[in-house]
């Protein structure tokens, strides 16, 4: 048994690292320009968005729910923050104080799709597809009533400064230097090496996988994907428990949201219609059941990188999106068909 | 000297079904008592009024020579009753450890501000419980679902010993069980009464509550309907009780 074992269930915990490797390989050889710092960049820069969507989806999927508010609160989020930052900066504000307001604004009114959403699950014990399908709805009216064809721009241009801004920098001959970009002249080596955004979203989900893996929230989290009547048995308040982390979920998808519109400089209500379904397809290719209880935030990053990896590397190779679509369908099958006929070997140790 | 814990004259309704009728029993430390009756005797009912279920129209309750007022399960358990139900009430999904520990994990400070789980405590801690029970199970980094019924209900024991109990009321707890694991289970609960605690098991099994108990307390229609030391009484005098034919020969 042990020795029958051993191959299959190193192929069931590792087939995600496999395929991103092949992955990797293939886009590499057939794409043009994928394998340099520019291609890298540019996975890791469409990643952002997706990763903090993914990042919350897992949470909430731990648990034993879903959350299909995310994509349509992220380009709510969007919207206003957008609208905030050229209200605040038409009535006199500097691009700093109108900026920075409306990303402090837009996380607070962030707060409240989640807050809906954990209450109709946690309190009045409507199913988390159900719950969270409203207020997708609501979200998505919402941003739209506050725009004209879905869009909102005419954002200060210190948006763009700080979404397609790097943090790293190099110079032929004066070596790296940080946040400020060195001014060069004509004709010398340089590079722009990490994005700003890719390493806001690298320390965001740092510190939630940190929350689940290490703190007694998350131990709570997986207890009540896990058997909830234990979880209330065992004293915890599991009502309290779940409100929070819809509003955690609510939070990332605004902060993906405040990330898009300062990459993209627009706010748009439907910003995150793709990422619905990919944030749960990341989460579940990251080896999470539907069922609740098992997943990390590390693993459903892998599932997020090999959908940013797919989606960009197609596109560089100039393949239409349907083809993406029926890659990322077939990966899903695959990945709960494994989930589904393995799952001892997948999950039998945390 | 009295019972560990002693109940007096309970009686629990339901609208206009009385569930449990004025029954009274007690249990010494170190002794274990059957709880026999069939399906809706009112066993279960009378255990939920124990361990703070359900809350009784009257009677009273004595726990260690005082009356007590439980009106919650969290005040049971503050007590040291602590009760095995059937579904053991584990979170599969995790490890031994976690669920011995669950709602009561303990901590360790990391770099001077954060909190972070003390995973090597806990697993030490539980190795030992698990040791002084004599109970081994493969590896502590298991998940639950990877165990057999048996170390199931052997952790759930164990969660209960560890947190202190004192009185343990187990519910069916070699139902669904192999006839090796069976006798684990029995091993197990001859241990813990040598060990002082007072018991209380509920089953079907009358083969599993002779060997088991010291007496057996039989329920019939919400009444207590007799109570038999087991050296002194044998299975076919038990079931007339069960389903009443003795009162039928008098």
């Amino acid at each position: 048994m042990k020795q029958q074992g051993t191959f299959t269930s190193f192929l069931g915990q590792r087939w995600a690292a496999l395929f991103f490797v092949l992955e990797l390989l293939f886009f590499s050889v057939l794409a043009g320009g994928f394998f340099s710092l520019n291609g890298i960049q540019i996975v890791l820069f469409y990643s952002t968005t997706l990763a903090l969507l993914a990042t919350a989806e897992t949470l909430v999927i731990v648990t034993g729910g879903i959350d299909l508010s995310v994509g349509f609160v992220m380009g709510f989020a969007s919207v206003v923050s957008a609208k905030l930052a050229v209200a605040l900066s038409q009535r006199g504000a500097s691009p700093e104080t109108a900026v920075t307001l409306a990303i402090v604004l837009t996380l607070a009114i962030g707060l409240l799709p989640g807050l809906i959403n954990g209450l109709l699950v946690a309190r009045l014990k409507v199913p988390p597809f159900l719950a969270t399908f409203s207020v997708q709805g609501i979200t998505y009216g919402i941003s739209l009533l506050f725009t004209q064809n879905g869009q909102a721009s005419g954002v200060p241009n210190l948006a763009n400064a700080i979404g397609n801004g790097y943090v790293l920098h190099f110079v032929a001959g004066r070596g790296f230097s940080l946040f400020t970009q060195p001014k060069v002249q004509f004709g010398t080596f340089s590079l722009d090496i990490l994005p700003t955004m890719v390493v806001v979203t690298v320390i965001v989900i740092a510190v939630a996988a940190f929350l689940l893996k290490r703190t007694r929230f998350g131990q709570h989290t997986y207890a009540i994907g896990g058997n909830i009547d234990a979880a209330i048995r065992a004293g915890i308040n599991t009502r309290r428990h779940l409100v929070a982390i819809y509003m955690i979920s609510s939070f990332l998808a605004t902060l993906s949201g405040i990330i898009y519109m300062l990459e993209y400089v627009t706010g748009k209500s439907d910003a995150g219609s793709s990422f619905m379904l990919d944030s749960v397809v990341a989460v579940v290719i990251g080896g999470a059941s539907l069922f609740g209880g098992i997943g990390t935030v590390w693993r459903t990053l892998l599932g997020v990188l090999i959908l940013s990896v797919l989606e960009m590397g197609l596109k560089m190779m100039g393949v239409q999106t349907f083809d993406k679509y029926i890659a990322v369908g077939i990966i899903l099958i695959f990945a709960v068909l494994i989930d589904q006929f393995f799952p001892e070997l997948v999950h039998k140790e945390d | 000297m009295g019972y560990l814990l002693e109940v007096k004259n309970i009686t629990k309704r339901f609208g206009g079904l009385v569930a449990v009728n004025n029954v009274s029993l007690g249990v010494n430390a170190g002794e274990v008592v059957g709880l026999l009756g069939d399906n809706g005797a009112g066993k279960s009912t009378l255990i939920k009024v124990i361990s703070g279920v359900y809350r009784a129209e009257e009677g009273h309750i004595f726990f260690r020579d005082r009356e007590v007022q439980i009106n919650s399960p969290m005040d049971a358990l503050a007590m040291g009753i602590e009760t095995i139900y059937q579904d053991l009430a584990l979170a599969e999904n995790l490890n031994t450890p976690a669920n011995i520990f669950l709602g009561r994990e303990k901590m360790k400070r990391v770099l001077g501000v954060l909190n972070v789980l003390d995973h090597a405590y806990m697993q030490s801690e539980s190795r030992q419980v698990l040791e002084k029970l004599d109970i081994l199970i493969p590896s502590l980094r298991n998940r639950i679902r990877a165990l057999s019924g048996g170390q199931r209900q052997a952790v759930a024991i164990s969660r209960s010993i560890y947190w202190d109990a004192k009185f343990l009321i187990m519910d069916e707890p070699t139902a669904a069980l192999g006839v090796a694991e069976q006798k684990k289970v029995i091993d197990t609960i001859n241990l813990l009464k040598s060990h002082g605690l007072g018991i209380i098991v509920i089953s079907h099994q009358m083969h599993d509550v002779f060997q088991v108990a010291d007496r057996m307390i039989i329920m019939r229609r919400g009444e207590k309907a007799g109570e038999l030391i087991t050296k002194q009484t044998n299975p076919d005098e038990v079931v007339s009780l069960i389903v009443g034919a003795e009162t039928v020969k008098n």
